[in-house]
């Protein structure tokens, strides 16, 4: 088997230099790459494109990464948590693009399937569709206008896991599957961290959500914060 | 006149057996609340669950397992778990049956509009886009009128659209209405207390009558 591990989160990142494009994994601050998010505040590079499905909080996600003010710009479906962000898309610092969720998933998607560009409804009659291609398609006997959409083309793919092997492959728990999946697929160098590391063999090949040929580098995350934005629970009786 | 409950309790009336539910945030969540007992729906987050459940109980909450409002929830027997682009690809396939969602304008063609207002913080769509786009049944809950007491059914949205022609149903405060092929409001159902002409009065865009309207049964 070809050994994807790396030793730790620099070596992770090597090679990410100022003015990239990451997809970075998570939805909300669940399944969110912790450590890689730390190292890249850590190693400083700057003029960043982010496309990530939020942009964090504050004081944790991507928010550490617009404190230090390392990204130049953010595509995303919902960025509504976060003052930070706020002040600096007001003051022009910040460039936001807006895409539907699914249109920002499946472009996601369609990188890894190798699909350059793909149609889909979301948008048309709206602002999402300005500068974009229309076209009448009739599918299942139903004629409709779609908006053709591009596959993402990113220089790394950022993502978290539950479990990886040393192969690479992944397995995510829970909603933290999310975009991770189909961003582990989507950037020429994809990076994967994982709340645990294990040997190749220790993982059953049927439960595998992304195969290892797709994930150039894996570590072992140090720590886990697991922040959760909004606890809702009930109470017992 | 309904409050945001009985919105929500009206709308679960329109919810049947068998079927596939994304409820949006607000109002279309409470639905959830008041699904009669023999009526089995399954419940889509679009972040990725088929058969979400209720809030988990305190100290039960999984840092991993959040609904699309980010909140913590809890997944039913027979629960499903999937990445986000197999998520809106079963919305895109139109696997999910019904959509409810909120708006601040509806317009008598089926436009909606819900996720900007020119000159203050924009947030995103989200997911609404593409749940408009390819929702077959789509059930707005929201207001009859805004704070300054003007219509949200309007005869063309000025709001930002998030999609066009794809609302059916209405249920407000007021009234449920639907939305004739051809455009226009009609006007199906009274809320308990509500004359005609009150909801005349709140409706901007064309408003069809026919006959006698009856009051809702809750």
């Amino acid at each position: 088997m070809i050994n994807k591990v790396v030793k730790n989160v620099d070596a992770a990142l090597e090679g990410i230099t100022d003015n990239m494009t990451l997809l970075v994994g998570g939805f909300g601050l669940c399944g969110i790459p912790e450590n890689c998010i730390a190292g890249l505040v850590k190693k400083g590079v700057k003029g960043l494109t982010c496309i990530s499905n939020n942009a964090g909080v504050d004081d944790f996600g991507l928010g550490l990464l617009l404190q230090t003010k390392q990204i130049k710009k953010m595509v995303s479906s919902y960025v509504g948590e976060n003052a930070e962000f706020e002040r600096q898309m007001l003051s022009g610092e910040l460039e936001v693009e807006l895409i539907p969720q699914g249109t920002l998933a499946t472009r996601c998607l369609m990188a890894g399937l190798g699909i350059p560009f793909f149609p889909t409804p979301a948008g048309v009659g709206t602002e999402v569709a300005i500068g974009k291609e229309v076209k009448s398609i009739t599918y299942n006997g139903e004629t409709k206008d779609y908006l053709i959409e591009k596959a993402f083309e990113a220089d790394f793919s950022i993502v978290k896991a539950w479990k990886g092997d040393t192969a690479g492959n992944l397995i995510f728990r829970s909603t933290a599957r999310n975009f991770n999946e189909p961003m582990a697929m989507a950037g020429k160098i994809t990076i994967a961290e994982v709340e645990e590391l294990v040997e190749v063999g220790n993982l059953n090949p049927d439960h595998i959500h992304v195969p290892g040929i797709y994930v150039n580098r894996i570590f072992k995350g140090e720590q886990y914060e697991k922040r959760i934005e909004q606890i809702t629970v009930r109470k017992r009786g | 006149m309904l409050d945001k409950n009985g919105i929500a309790k009206r709308i679960a009336k329109e919810v049947k057996d068998g079927m596939y539910v994304n409820l949006g945030i607000g109002i279309p969540t409470l639905v959830a609340n008041y699904i009669p007992e023999g009526v089995n729906v399954v419940l889509q987050s679009e972040n990725g669950i088929l058969g979400m459940g209720p809030f988990p109980f305190e100290g039960e909450q999984d840092a991993d397992l959040i609904n699309a409002g980010k909140q913590t929830v809890t997944l039913l027997p027979g629960s499903s778990i999937f990445s986000s682009a197999v998520s809106f690809g079963m919305i895109r396939a139109q696997r999910v049956h019904l959509t409810i969602l909120g708006a601040m304008e509806v317009s008598e063609n089926g436009d909606i509009a819900n996720w900007k207002i020119p000159g203050k913080m924009v947030k995103g769509m989200g997911g609404a886009m593409d749940l408009v786009a390819s929702a077959k049944n789509i059930i707005v809950a929201m207001q009859h009128v805004n704070k300054a007491g003007e219509s949200k059914l309007l005869s063309k949205c000025d709001l930002p659209l998030t999609g066009i022609k794809c609302v059916k149903k209405i249920v407000t405060e007021l009234a449920v209405l639907d939305i004739l092929p051809q455009g226009g409001f009609r006007l199906l159902e009274r809320a308990p207390g509500v004359s005609v002409e009150q909801i005349k009065n709140a409706t901007a865009g064309k408003l069809l009558i026919e006959g006698e309207i009856p009051e809702m049964q809750l």
